[in-house]
């Protein structure tokens, strides 16, 4: 007799279930509703009806509980087994951990922003449905990073370049890119934090960001990264829903939302995009195996998938973000020039980097038939020949950064058939002259620029003597860089004679 | 349109000129090279001869160009721009005689020479 | 129209819920990748857990969907009978 065919259970229906265990929220009488929740008005945003909040998974605390733990106790299970399998002799190659280096570095410290991030908001929505689900990412995501860190502490105990993670992530120059994306986030009001972080990145660019990792990852045999990654995406798929369904709430409760909604998917959208330039040098070349380039994943996950995305709310007057265009110009070249950027400036940063050989040449010629072999290999052959004569090519300068993305302005005008030339574009505030690397950047920076004038940006806190002194060697100690060490190629590493030994190649 | 914020949102320019001990920001762009990532950015004294840009701190950037060693910077062949306007410096006067003031962006074009292959690169 | 997806984590589970949706859902493309299968179809995904329960052999709750789940696009409606995604275009 097969069990599914007698009827099922009757119960509560989950609708039910989910209103009686969460949605006790009350009108407060000892003290105004606006000084309980003194932060969910100021942006504008005009709620009339908090109970047309829906959470489609309608998730319960027991519910919650129990299947979090399963994850864990899952997760926890291959973790060790892989440890206890000396899992890290079975990578491709040792280069690819400097992916994962990458990762703590600069997107495990980005979950622990959105855990003070949504725990925050968690607090400020004054209608109860939103604080529950806001709740649950808030502890999703401490999940994460703790996860995170345990995984990759495994390859801690044999790679150099990832015990100062939480340290590198506050100091070094290009980590600025992330934390700022983050600390720009968590300081808007709730609404904008809810677009910025709850749709823009866990819904729109999520795909662009944990896909090329965890498919890279799978790739390359690193089955640790592989299990964290999909026991996140379990927990994701709740955030995308929970960014769809806030990013919906608003736009139904008031038409004068929409404009403000779409300002902050603009700007958002945008600032996710600069962000994921690394992940683009991740997947074309830090992956031994390349399971898919930065091109195709943005035709697939944002021109195909989120165009579908955005017709499901043109009926309320959304567009796609304005800044797609740009996007697209540049996905045959931005993985290349980000390569490129990181190559030249390897003594600063703490991972790897190295020239690709002919057979990831060959796959990048076939992925980028229009713009590798005519700009970027002559590149490689170039840095080639000084690599043979010893004279493998440092840059000793540093870049000037974007105000808002705080990036180098490596950017090129794609979108006007100028591949080759950087954009520059500058505003004044204040007395003071600001760059960009783009009109987005300009606009967002225009439109808040008390905000961006406020940007750490590390080329010229170096300049002004607050990171450790002047030269190379001194912001190096004070960024807790061990020269030689976590820096420079994978070629004469430490990685790499560890790697050689065992593969008995030494 | 402005800020919007719960109460005052102060200004704080973290990269004004007093903080950089004497010197200013000057960033220096070679048009259409993109070997070479981005403008580089150097903290330099505005008495800083315009000359002593050309001698010493471009050379120092751009060795690392192939092309760099056949730059003219005498016979005209360069085009200049500050912050995006042309511009013809007097190398005999200061960077701040010069209107390279903080933060100024110095753009140079090689028309003539257009890089690894003929690219831009 | 425009196409719903669901990815799933390769493991023993996920093989009766694929089994119920193609069941359930005649107009479902189904794609293996590594480590993960990948459900698309357009407009509307249905997963009946009265189905999945059939091919997994006890009472199955789709909430359960959560441990195996690892990205999906399009509007989420759930009850303790099915987990459907659909697009409203």
């Amino acid at each position: 007799m097969t069990m599914g065919t007698k009827t099922r259970k009757k119960r509560l229906s989950m609708k039910d279930k989910y209103k009686y265990m969460t949605r006790l929220g009350w009108e407060t009488t000892y003290q105004d509703m606006d000084d309980v929740f003194p932060e969910d008005t100021f942006e504008g945003i005009k709620i009339h009806d908090w109970e047309a909040w829906e959470d489609p998974f309608r998730m319960t605390m027991d519910a919650y509980w129990k299947y979090q733990g399963e994850k864990d106790k899952k997760l926890y299970a291959i973790i060790d087994a892989f440890a206890q399998n000396n899992g890290q002799k079975n990578i491709t190659d040792a280069r690819y951990v400097s992916a994962l280096k990458l990762f703590l570095t600069g997107v495990s410290p980005l979950e622990y922003q959105a855990h003070r991030g949504f725990a925050h908001v968690a607090r400020q929505f004054r209608g109860d449905g939103p604080r529950v689900a806001c709740q649950m990412q808030a502890i999703d995501e401490l999940r994460h990073v703790q996860t995170q860190i345990h995984t990759l502490s495994h390859y801690n105990k044999y790679f150099n370049g990832f015990s100062e993670w939480s340290h590198w992530h506050d100091r070094v120059w290009y980590l600025s890119v992330p934390k700022s994306f983050f600390d720009d986030a968590r300081s808007a009001g709730p609404f904008e934090f809810m677009i910025a972080i709850g749709f823009s990145f866990e819904y729109v660019l999520t795909n662009l960001l944990f896909v090329p990792f965890m498919s890279g990852a799978a790739y390359n045999g690193d089955m640790a990264t592989v299990t964290f990654g999909f026991s996140a995406q379990s927990d994701e798929a709740r955030h995308m829903t929970l960014g769809l369904q806030a990013i919906k709430f608003m736009l139904e409760q008031d038409p004068d939302n929409v404009p403000v909604v779409q300002k902050w998917i603009d700007k958002w959208t945008w600032r996710g995009y600069k962000v994921l330039g690394l992940v683009a040098m991740m997947m074309d070349y830090m992956l031994p195996e390349s399971p898919q380039s930065w091109k195709e994943a943005w035709e697939l996950y944002f021109e195909e998938n989120t165009v579908a995305l955005f017709k499901d709310l043109e009926r309320y007057g959304i567009k796609i973000p304005d800044c797609a265009g740009t996007v697209s110009a540049e996905k045959e070249h931005l993985s290349h020039q980000i390569w490129m950027t990181f190559y030249t400036h390897n003594a600063a940063a703490p991972f790897h980097t190295w020239l690709p050989d002919e057979k990831k040449m060959d796959w990048l010629s076939e992925k980028y038939p229009n713009t590798f072999d005519k700009y970027y290999r002559p590149v490689y052959e170039q840095w080639a020949k000084l690599e043979k004569e010893g004279k493998r090519y440092y840059s000793e300068m540093l870049p000037q950064l974007c105000q808002t993305c705080q990036i180098p302005m490596l950017y090129t005008d794609c979108e006007n058939e100028d591949p080759m030339q950087v954009v520059h574009k500058m505003t004044t505030f204040n007395g003071e002259r600001f760059h960009f690397c783009s009109d987005h950047c300009k606009n967002i920076f225009e439109e808040e620029p008390e905000k961006y004038v406020q940007s750490w940006l590390p080329v010229h806190q170096i300049f002004q003597g607050n990171c450790g002194g002047a030269t190379l060697p001194d912001v190096l100690k004070w960024y807790k860089v061990e020269p030689g060490v976590d820096n420079f190629d994978y070629v004469g590493s430490q990685d790499e004679k560890m790697w050689k030994e065992w593969k008995g190649e030494a | 349109m402005a800020l919007v914020a719960k109460a005052d949102y102060p200004t704080i320019m973290m990269d004004s000129v007093d903080k950089f001990h004497g010197n200013q920001l000057v960033y220096i762009g070679w048009d259409r090279h993109k070997l070479i990532n981005s403008a580089m950015a150097f903290p330099l004294p505005p008495q800083m001869p315009f000359g002593a840009l050309i001698a010493e701190v471009m050379p120092a950037c751009y060795k690392d160009h192939p092309e760099f060693e056949k730059v003219n910077f005498e016979d005209g062949s360069v085009v200049w721009r500050l912050n995006n306007e042309e511009f013809t410096p007097d190398f005999e006067k200061s960077l701040i005689e010069n209107g390279v003031d903080h933060k100024s962006l110095i753009r140079f074009e090689t028309p003539h020479l257009t890089g690894i292959n003929g690219v831009g690169i | 129209m425009s196409k719903v997806f669901l990815a799933l984590q390769a493991v023993e589970e996920t093989r009766a819920i694929i089994e119920a949706i193609k069941e359930d859902n005649e107009h479902a493309v189904v794609e293996q990748q590594p480590a993960m299968t990948r459900v698309t179809a357009e407009g509307k995904l249905v997963v009946n857990a009265q189905t999945v329960s059939r091919y997994v052999g006890r009472d199955w709750d789709p909430q359960e969907i959560q441990l195996v789940l690892i990205s999906l696009a399009g509007n989420v409606d759930e009850d303790y009978d099915h987990f459907t995604l659909y697009w409203e275009n």
